[in-house]
């Protein structure tokens, strides 16, 4: 019999009961909850006169209508008032823990996971936002869900599930200096595309992988999800088993050494069998920079816009030409030559510390360009925002040009005041360049922390490594 | 939920790939917290030339006579015929209320988002994923008043010159989707099978019970 994989040995973990077609009601360990997809969930509990299965398992933050700026004086707009309200309600109705908006540990639910320990090797994570997936860095099985289902889990600390097949992306070789998480995972989407990994659990591995922080590695699975897969994993070891040491919801005394043990044999093993395996060059790997409205309409940053009529799948070229009209731009430009007007470096892909210190290595005793409009350094968590404040990271973006706000989702989605402006361009850290996202009509190029710091700087896009 | 079983209805068709959550309706209007009235906002940046905000009356905002939906032929379409990796992008399951609250009841694609794909199965509405040439012929055979049948039971779906095309469905979500049956109650009559599975977890792991 062959091994398992890392896949097969998290869902084995967690299976409560298998029906004949195969369908599995699947233990949940963490259920994050936040303000825009819980709230018909909680409703439907009231209707039903349910509560709650386990209600310690779950953890509740408001981050995607939050403001950045004037925290001390509420939230203005009425109706993202009354969701984030309505959280605080339903978190106090059914004993759910919630760190609310004034609260030093809030921030964005997938940063304050990790952070807090909450989120942790070996478990299932779920959460009703997409981008759970960034839990799979510590080896967990950790997806997105819908709101019925944030309601099922409430429940019953289980969900419905069928088994996903196995996708091995592995990376050969080293990558280059100065290429970071966030440049790997877009190569890898620009090269199996945004439907690639549809029906699979992505497992990440290679020494480019294993060479990264545990922060780098949030960022790659956090975008397994732009690559079609709910779900993305890196095994365990010794990186994820430090990170986890001494947080607030880590295991204590003997449960630490308990757990250390039970998440040595958190990897895949040697003989384990995929259903797919996609190798990737990384030693090529070179800056990204998106320049369509999907996250495979990617290049490397000394590359040029594509040229569509090269392109002889005819669905594919309708949307390529449909990206290069609503972006602004046309076949054959040199990405270097694209200005932009505003920068973003925040968002659940590329906010925690590393990142921020990525930005501010670049930023340190540069200014921001005349043509940029906004620069907006928005930390993933409070306590990533302390962080940085003790190492004198915010003084280096304000210095520069940059504002330093509180923390939240921001303008990755601008369901707060943070947005583009119809036409803008913007050089942005987060995982989603689709139409409208950061704003009615605004246009997004993904790039990692340091590429977007050094956007800022030279009012266009430019290869850090050569920003003089 | 609302049960499916057989469908006779207008198909309209949206011709384009990776059609994403955002899209169909963006994030302006997550803020509510009601699960209805979602659909006068469905594809709201490609059906209107305002900008769309919740709680805006629909019926007096510019219209983009050029976006499919808005062609009257279409009007009352149950049925959206469409191309790739349809529902890509954010879980939100206002996704799929949205286009069930507009009418929609069927979805044809030659492949969907994953979680896009799960949330329509808990609010009524079959995605049925077909073989691209397949869905290439129904784009090339519609014309005006183009009708097909969508018949849940037999997993077929019946177009109006008597050609048929079956389709997969999962045993179990079909079985849901006939019946209507909510999932909590379903998963609730494993009750004692979870307390089982929790007092086994427990020895393994007991920092996850504390
Ligand atoms: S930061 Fe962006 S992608 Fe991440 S959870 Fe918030 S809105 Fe979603």
């Amino acid at each position: 019999m062959s091994g398992k994989t890392l896949y097969d040995k998290l869902w084995e973990d967690h299976v409560v009961y298998t029906e004949d077609d195969g369908s599995s009601l699947i233990y949940i360990d963490r259920h994050l909850v936040h303000e825009v997809t819980s709230p018909q969930a909680f409703e439907g509990l009231r209707l039903a006169g349910r509560q709650p299965w386990r209600a310690s398992r779950n953890l509740a933050v408001a981050d995607h209508n939050v403001p950045t700026t004037g925290r001390d004086k509420g939230i203005t707009d009425p109706v993202a008032r009354l969701q984030v309200d309505t959280l605080d309600k339903n978190c106090t109705e059914f004993g759910i823990t919630e760190f609310t908006m004034t609260d030093a540990r809030q921030g964005i639910v997938h940063v304050i996971g990790p952070e807090q320990g909450a989120t942790l090797p070996g478990m299932t994570v779920v959460c009703g936002d997409s981008h759970t997936s960034t839990h799979g860095a510590s080896g967990a099985l950790a997806f997105g869900i819908g709101t019925s289902e944030v309601e099922h889990v409430l429940a019953t600390q289980c969900l419905v599930q069928k088994k996903a097949k196995n996708l091995l992306i592995h990376l050969n070789g080293q990558t280059r200096a100065g290429i970071t998480a966030k440049d790997i995972v877009l190569a890898i989407i620009g090269k199996i595309g945004t439907a690639g990994g549809n029906g699979y659990t992505i497992e990440f591995a290679g020494v480019a992988i294993r060479a990264l922080s545990m922060e780098g590695r949030m960022t790659v699975c956090n975008m397994a999800i732009e690559a079609g897969a709910r779900a993305g994993l890196i095994a365990v070891d010794d990186i994820t088993i430090d990170y986890y040491r001494n947080r607030p919801y880590s295991p204590k005394d003997s449960d630490w050494f308990m757990a250390e043990r039970l998440w040595q044999r958190l990897h895949s093993d040697e003989d384990a069998v995929f259903d797919k395996v996609i190798e990737i060059d990384a030693t090529t790997i070179k800056p990204q920079v998106t320049w369509g409205t999907s996250p495979e309409l990617v290049v490397a940053v000394d590359d040029v816009v594509p040229d569509p009529t090269a392109e002889y799948d005819a669905v594919k070229r309708q949307s390529m030409l449909r990206a290069l009209e609503y972006m602004g731009l046309k076949a054959g430009q040199a990405i270097t030559d694209i200005a932009v007007d505003k920068v973003f470096i925040g968002s659940c892909t590329n906010s925690r510390i590393e990142d921020l210190r990525a930005a501010a290595q670049v930023a340190k005793g540069r200014k921001i360009a005349n043509n940029i409009k906004l620069a907006l350094v928005v930390p993933g968590s409070g306590l990533v925002k302390k962080q940085a404040e003790s190492e004198g990271l915010d003084q280096i973006f304000i210095d520069a040009g940059f504002e330093w706000r509180e923390p939240g989702c921001s303008m990755c989605l601008a369901m707060n005041a943070d947005r583009l402006e119809e036409g803008e361009r913007c050089a942005s850290t987060s995982n989603r360049n689709f139409e409208g996202r950061q704003g009615y009509g605004g246009r997004t190029h993904l790039v990692s922390p340091a590429m977007a710091a050094a956007a800022a700087i030279a009012g266009h896009f430019v290869d850090v490594q050569q920003l003089s | 939920m609302q049960a499916f079983t057989l469908l006779t209805g207008l198909v309209a068709p949206l011709n384009r790939a990776n059609v994403d959550t955002d899209a169909i309706i963006p994030k302006q209007f997550l803020k509510s917290i009601k699960r209805a009235g979602f659909g006068p906002y469905l594809f709201d940046e490609w059906r209107y030339l305002d900008r769309g905000e919740p709680d805006m009356d629909c019926t007096h905002r510019l219209i983009n006579k050029d976006f499919v939906l808005n062609k009257s032929q279409y009007k009352g379409a149950e049925i959206l015929l469409t191309r790739e990796n349809f529902g890509c992008g954010s879980s939100r399951e206002h996704a799929p209320w949205a286009l069930e609250d507009f009418g929609f009841r069927v979805i044809i694609a030659p492949s969907f988002a994953d979680i896009f794909y799960n949330n329509c199965f808990k609010n009524g509405l079959l995605p049925i994923a077909l073989a691209a040439d397949c869905v290439d012929g129904l784009f090339n055979e519609l014309s005006e008043g183009y009708t097909l049948t969508v018949d849940l039971d037999a997993q077929k779906i019946i177009a109006a010159n008597g050609r048929e095309i079956g389709f997969d469905v999962d045993e179990n979500r079909k079985y849901r989707l006939l019946n209507g049956l909510d999932d909590i109650g379903l998963s609730l009559q494993h009750a004692d099978q979870i307390r089982a599975y929790e007092v086994e977890r427990a020895k393994r792991a007991p920092w996850l019970f504390v």
